[in-house]
This record gives C-alpha cells, structure tokens and sequence, in this order.
C-alpha cells in the first residue's frame, strides 16, 4: 500500500484484496472480551473534521482505539477553524504535536491531497470524504459487506442508485468495485449525473425498475439537499417514486440480493422504512464492518518501519 | 513463524523426514496426555502458519487415544510481535479460538521451530487479551537454541543444535506438500550464509 488513502483509484487489486483480507481478521475482534490490539501503542492518529460527521469520525476513532493508538480529535466547531486559520496553519499545527496519521474530511474536493503533497506533514493522510470527490474508506467497506455476502465480486453486478451528481461514495465505490471485477450500474435521473461519468467505466440508466431485476447488490444514496443549490428534480415526491427503493420493488429482486446505504438514509425519501428494515438491509451492518476495515486500513497505513512503506514506492507521485 | 517460507525444491540436510515427524508428533501427543493426566481441560493453539497443521494433528493423535475431540484453535501473533515497527505491513493470519474459550483450561501453544523466543512471548501477550488459561505449555517440533528470551519449551520433537548461519526450514504436507525438516546454510557459508530473516 503507499503511504496515503486519498482516492480509491489509488488502490490496485492486490491492495484492495489485502485490506479486505486484514478487515476479516480484525472484524473477530469484536467477539472477544478484550477488543484490542497493540498494534498502533505509542502511535497518534488525528481526526481532522471540517465537516460534520458521526458515523465516520467515531468509526474512525474507535478503529484507532482498538488498535491502541492515541486519538486527537479535531473538528471545525470549537477550535480555531472557526476563527479563521487556514488549512496550512492547521497542518503544521499538527505536524508540530507530531500526529502519525491524519484522518480528514473536508468540504473541499481534494484538500486531503492538498495535505498529503504540500509538504506541510509527514504523516500518512486518509481521506474521509473530500466534498463531492473521495470517500475510500466508505467505499472499502461496502466492497468488504459485499464480500462477506456474496464471496467474490468477478462479474457482481451493484446498482448504486440516487444523488450520483455530490456523492463521494458513489465514486469511491465505482472505482474500487470496477478495481474489484463488479460491474457497476449506476442509476439517477439525468441530472444528478455528474459530467465524464463516461470516463468512469461503468454503466449508466435512468430506469431504476429496469436495473433491479438483474442487481446482486442494491446501494441507495441520500439525496444531498445541503450540496443543491438548484433545483435538480420537480418534487422530493416525484424523485421518491421514480428512483426510490420501497417493499413493491424490493420484491422484484434476485432472493440472495443486498439493500445497502451509506448512511445517514431519509427514510420515506430514498428508502421506504419496510426496505431498510428488512432482512435484505445490511445497513447496520455496514457500520460494524466500517470500524474493521478503517482497522485494517490504519494498520496497514501506519503499522510498517517509518520510511519503508513510503520509500519504495509513494514519494515520487509528490 | 521461525521457519521461512519453503522452497519449490527442498535442499540442504534432511534431518527429519516425514516418518521421524510422525513419530515425534504422536511422543509429543503422549507426553502431553501424560503430563496433563489426559485432556479434559487441554486446548491446543497452533501459531500460524505451520503451527496450525501441527496443532491439528496431534489434536487428532490425543482423540484418538482418549476418545473424544479435544478443542484446536489457531492463534496469530502479528499485532504482537516486537519488531512490527521495523518492517513493512503484515498481512494478518487467523486466530480462532475454539468455542469454549481459553479461560481456566491448559492451553498447549504448538509452533513448528523454536528459535528466539520472541514468537512465543508476543503468543503470550496475545492469550493474555483472549482470557485467562490455568497453565500454558508450549510444543515445538524443532528447538533450535539461540533464545534471546527466558522462554523454554515443555514438549520438544527434536533438539537441532544449530549455528546462527544456518536455516531451519520445516515442510508440512499441509501446507508445503511434503513432510520434511531441512538444515541449509553451512558455517564455512558455501550456501546461503544469511542468518534466518525474522527471529522472532
């Protein structure tokens, strides 16, 4: 693996395989009476959250804990942020108090990469959702539910359906799974597809009904009402009924077919609550499975000789 | 974890072929029985990977000289080892304890060689987070010497003294499709003269 998590492009199969692989053995922690390793003793992981966030950052938080790593938690309410300082500022903050890994999430396309590349910090970075760009770590995690359901993903076909156009999840999982052998469909109304998606090797539709029948997995996504400053369909009514998942097409679905979302769904919206509650949903799931990937991926970021994971391959893409 | 991962083609000094292993497994198996006055409370852990396969078989060796399935399990020491910072990632090997858990039983830790003795003390801290045993022993099939610890092993298939300069290679069918312990590397260094990689 190279020294960051910053795209899920990043990832090549093997690497991707081999969190996986890690994640499994990790997920077994959680069975035993002591939920810890001292893998990470002595190591300082710090979350970075420009934006708000529950499920990701004390995810990311646990995974670090069990790991014995000490965790700073940084978010933009409360601290200097929020008079004003620049991310740079922040950076070498952080650089100075000596943090090993960064965990951020920022409102910005692509300011974990600004961090990573600047030369501002040493540590690894791992995006935790960039704006509308990247969420990795997300996406490694359905890929991991996914695999623990259906075996291998060769040939899966996933339909991920909704707010295509500012969904980080959506992309990051494009990429991993089409990196992982599934085909991905994705499925919204015209709008709420980004520009290039051509360019993003999967396949499109409008038809949600269509997709259904054929899909091994089913990935629901919110619709991102603080990300629009348009209006990109007439009613959340009409959405609802075009795109959204409720029991009448649940049941035109393969028996052995998975209901996923990211989180956090809108019930009556996206999702009817029969869907999310059914035995399909794996949506609790997901969450359990989010600490141990985000274990898997901070051990495999942080765990090596300084230097040595970095020096033989990431330094020269600065 | 002593051993390194075997070659295509087994060279160097055979020092125990696959008869001499079975029969040091099944005095293993017998000596474990006798110290332990039989297996009602006895789990074996093999460390991973080839200590798993040993595990199993004397397992098998104990069951059928007592008459029922004495609990395996396998035990990864990865996240324990002491040298993690100085090397690139490891991947992760399974640990899975058997159902019953280890607490108040007499856990057998079985590994394939016995060197340094830093396998088996981080094998320590690791069943010292999955319970509490009554006692734990630990079998090897080859003690090879050189400990850097004040470690010692209770059930021994074979004492190899060896020199620093030579490897120990163990073959199992399981994993390695042959049952073999080899000796390569010789002091004078006409082969491979580099000390075993990962001493712990």
């Amino acid at each position: 693996m190279k020294r960051h998590l910053l795209s899920a492009a990043d990832l090549t199969r093997d690497d991707a395989e081999l969190v996986l692989r890690t994640a499994e053995e990790l997920r077994s922690l959680a069975d035993r009476p002591i939920k810890k390793l001292p893998a990470l003793r002595g190591r300082t992981v710090v979350n970075l959250f420009f934006e708000d966030s529950t499920r990701t950052r004390i995810s990311f938080e646990a995974a670090a804990k069990r790991l014995s790593a000490d965790v700073i938690n940084f978010s933009a309410k409360g601290s200097s942020l929020s008079k004003g300082e620049s991310l740079k500022d922040t950076a070498l903050t952080l650089e100075a108090m000596g943090a090993d890994a960064v965990v951020v999430r920022h409102g910005a396309s692509g300011a974990p990469h600004r961090l990573a590349h600047s030369g501002w910090v040493r540590s690894s970075v791992v995006n935790a959702g960039d704006g509308t760009h990247e969420h990795p770590t997300q996406a490694l995690l359905d890929a991991f539910t996914m695999w623990r359901h259906l075996g291998s993903l060769d040939g899966r076909r996933v339909a991920i359906v909704g707010d295509v156009l500012h969904s980080r999840v959506a992309r990051s999982n494009a990429l991993l799974l089409h990196t992982l052998g599934a085909e991905v469909t994705l499925v919204a109304p015209p709008t709420l597809f980004p520009v290039g998606i051509d360019t993003w090797g999967v396949e499109t539709s409008y038809d949600l009904d269509a997709v259904l029948p054929k899909a091994d997995v089913v990935m629901m996504l919110r619709v991102q009402r603080e990300r629009m400053n348009a209006s990109f369909f007439p009613t959340a009514r009409e959405y609802s009924r075009r795109y959204g998942l409720d029991g009448k097409r649940m049941r035109t679905l393969q028996d052995h077919t998975i209901v996923m979302h990211p989180g956090p769904m809108v019930r009556g919206m996206e999702i009817t609550a029969d869907v999310a509650d059914s035995d399909r949903s794996v949506i609790v799931e997901q969450v359990t499975n989010g600490v141990a990937v985000r274990m898997a991926v901070l051990y495999l970021l942080l765990s090596g000789a300084e230097g040595v994971a970095g020096a033989d391959e990431s330094e020269n893409d600065a | 974890m002593c051993a390194q991962p075997a070659d295509a083609s087994p060279t160097g000094r055979v020092v125990l072929d696959a008869r001499d292993i079975t029969r040091a497994l099944t005095r293993i198996s017998h000596e474990i029985l006798e110290r332990n006055k039989g297996a009602g409370d006895l789990v074996l852990l093999g460390i991973p990977r080839r200590g798993v396969p040993l595990a199993l078989r004397i397992a098998e060796r104990i069951s059928s000289v007592e008459g029922f399935q004495v609990p395996v399990g396998s035990l990864d020491i990865t996240m324990y080892r002491d040298d993690l910072r100085m090397k690139p990632a490891r991947p992760l090997l399974p640990t899975e304890i058997p159902p019953g858990g280890i607490d108040g039983k007499v856990v057998v830790l079985v590994d394939d060689v016995l060197f340094s003795g830093r396998t088996i003390r981080a094998a320590l801290d690791a069943l010292n987070d999955v319970g509490r045993p009554q006692a734990v022993r630990l079998a090897v099939l080859v003690d090879r010497g050189h400990r850097e610890l004040p470690i010692r092993a209770d059930f021994v298939g074979k004492n190899l003294p060896t020199s620093l300069v030579e490897r120990v290679s163990v073959r199992l069918a399981e994993t390695d499709e042959i049952d073999a312990v080899t000796i390569d590397g010789t002091i004078d260094g006409t082969t491979d003269a580099t000390p075993e990689g990962s001493p712990a």
